[in-house]
């Protein structure tokens, strides 16, 4: 009976802390965001508001900015070299985000599906492991290979080339204005592909082996079992890939740089590249700075609707 | 019968497209222990009759690649330990504390993780400047500290949210307050996912281009991915200093590569235990 007493009384006693004391662990909680909010202050959030502050005035890096409203925009807006740039950026969301992903499902399909089932998997992690490689090297490194494999003398694909008789092919592929793009292209599918196939193959993996048992049993070929069973499946993995892939193209830079630095004639120019040379070449930092506006806003927006995309296919799912 | 004839072709095609994938690798190999001499008689096909190796020496030293190799081991180190700690921060905030608000905070590093480096590029140099950290190892470390950072705190608030609540409130009662919380207990548990953070920020780091090129223009400074863009971008070196350079420049890649697939297997097989 005391015992009762006691213990309700212990409890009334303690209710009313527990109140109060609630939130109270909860904001203290928030002082383990407080480095991150300060760094993350310092580093992304100043520096993005001073990029866009500067993207309204006229600016050569030395002095005090000359407020000049959306005059860079409208500049930007008659200015042919910006408008290639943001064309030759279609041209690597093509490289680098629908060729790898569309290639990427069929190699991660066939991997997974035939190699990895008649001849082991060890066969399978090999041949994912010769795809995977050039991702982890370093795009300059990457661009130092290519550019001697391309070059017009002496160059390994033109020898190739000259070597199986086809001498007549030879092509300056980074130098000529009408190729360079398209052989960047080449470069950057080489580089990427290896990211959508290792996605692709941990995706494939969750997939129920029992779905291809009864696809198989019904007589189902290969061909439809990827069509109806692997794509569907697969879909958040699809979503994932083509969104970083896609911002990854926007944001290509490095293999510019070093492949062509945006030639010949500004044949392979880019956002990024664009707005470097403006920024640190012809020091134009208000002009620079509208044209990573503008980029910005496009990638922030194309990951909006990514995201939504994503979000919804996977409601979809459970649903 | 018929399977095994019609697996044959795709296997071997499969061996093809992989083969091309690391063609590249072999010619530079293949070229980067050629002497000039034979490189210009016998062209970039041929096989070596020999180890050339004064090509990778002469390189070595002109560009002083142990200095570039020290650097980018030092930036992309430190960037992979306090981006990984900032993030721990950050996701135990965020993914244990569930402060209010963490869906925003959470939306924020998303936001920022894909903010292009372009926007960030021209006032990081300016106030580096300011601040007398320009040309600075430090700078780099600092900037790709928190942009990493982004990443690492969207990933690791996830992976904490499904941590075992019970725990923490099992260790809350035995007095552990909230420090000894994440470290005696989440930092242990969540080891397998902060590993792979660690190996993925080195590696993203060290492959870094815009920022470590903006930001180091000192020889001394430099990281091996600067250098070698640099020195392509003067279109100074003959075919065998080209093949030294690439062949240094792919070797530590190929090592990550291994230590890569290490982590990453044993990092979902222990997330699959769990």
């Amino acid at each position: 009976m005391t015992v009762t007493v006691e213990r309700g009384a212990r409890a009334v006693g303690t209710d009313p802390h527990a109140g109060p004391r609630r939130p109270r662990t909860r904001d203290s909680y928030a002082l383990f965001l407080l480095p991150g909010a300060l760094a993350f202050t310092a580093i992304i959030i100043v520096p993005f508001l001073m990029n866009t502050g500067v993207s309204f005035t006229e600016w050569q890096g030395v002095g005090s900015p000359q407020w000049t409203g959306l005059a860079n925009y409208r500049e930007l807006l008659d200015d042919s070299e910006f408008w290639a740039s943001f064309r030759h950026s279609l041209f690597m969301v093509v490289a680098m985000a629908a060729v790898p992903t569309v290639l990427g499902l069929v190699l991660a399909a066939a991997l997974f599906d035939y190699i990895g089932k008649h001849f082991g998997s060890r066969w399978a992690a090999v041949l994912r492991a010769c795809f995977y490689l050039p991702q982890v090297l370093p795009i300059a490194v990457a661009g130092i290979v290519w550019s001697w494999i391309l070059a017009p003398d002496n160059g390994s694909l033109n020898e190739l080339l000259k070597a199986v008789g086809l001498g007549s092919w030879q092509q300056d592929w980074l130098g000529d204005p009408d190729i360079a793009l398209y052989s960047v292209m080449g470069v950057m599918v080489w580089v990427q592909i290896g990211f959508p196939l290792v996605v692709f193959m941990a995706g494939l993996q969750r997939v129920d082996p029992q779905l291809y048992e009864a696809a198989e049993l019904d007589g189902a070929g290969w061909w439809r079992r990827f069509w109806h069973i692997t794509l569907p499946q697969i879909r958040p993995e699809i979503y994932v890939v083509l969104t970083w892939c896609t911002i990854a193209a926007l944001k290509v830079f490095g293999a510019v740089y070093v492949l062509t630095k945006g030639g010949p004639g500004g044949a392979t120019d880019v956002p990024s590249y664009f707005s470097f040379t403006t920024f640190f070449e012809k020091t134009q930092v208000g002009y620079g700075a509208a044209i990573s506006t503008i980029l910005t806003v496009i990638i922030l927006a194309l990951s909006l609707v990514l995201l939504a995309l994503q979000t919804r296919s996977e409601e979809g799912e459970s649903a | 019968m018929t399977t095994a004839l019609r697996r044959y072709p795709v296997l071997i095609a499969l061996c093809i497209a992989a083969l091309f994938m690391v063609v590249p690798f072999l010619i530079v190999a293949v070229n980067a222990v050629k002497s000039p001499a034979e490189y210009s008689e016998h062209g970039p096909l041929s096989l070596p009759q020999g180890l050339y190796l004064d090509g990778l020496k002469d390189f070595w030293q002109r560009v002083d690649y142990g200095q570039k190799l020290f650097n980018s081991v030092l930036i992309s180190g430190s960037v992979a330990v306090l981006a990984a700690i900032l993030s721990v921060l950050n996701a135990y905030a965020i993914g244990i504390g569930r402060i209010k608000g963490r869906t925003w905070v959470l939306a924020f590093f998303v936001l920022a993780n894909m903010l292009p480096q372009e926007a960030l590029v021209y006032p990081l140099y300016y106030l580096s400047k300011q601040v007398g950290l320009y040309d600075t190892r430090l700078s780099v470390i600092i900037v790709f500290t928190v942009i990493q950072a982004a990443f690492g705190t969207y990933l690791l608030s996830s992976v904490l949210g499904q941590f075992p609540r019970e725990i923490i409130e099992a260790a809350r009662i035995d007095g552990a307050n909230k420090w000894q919380v994440l470290w005696r207990i989440v930092v242990p548990v969540s080891r397998p996912t902060i590993g792979v953070l660690l190996v993925f920020f080195f590696i993203w780091t060290w492959n870094e281009f815009l920022l470590p090129l903006v930001m180091l223009i000192s020889n001394d400074n430099q990281t091996v991915s600067v250098a070698l863009g640099v020195l392509q971008g003067q279109r100074l070196m003959d075919a065998t200093m080209t093949n030294a350079a690439a062949l240094l420049g792919v070797l530590p890649a190929i090592v990550f590569f291994l230590v890569f697939q290490r982590t990453l297997t044993r990092g979902i097989a222990v997330g699959a235990v769990k």
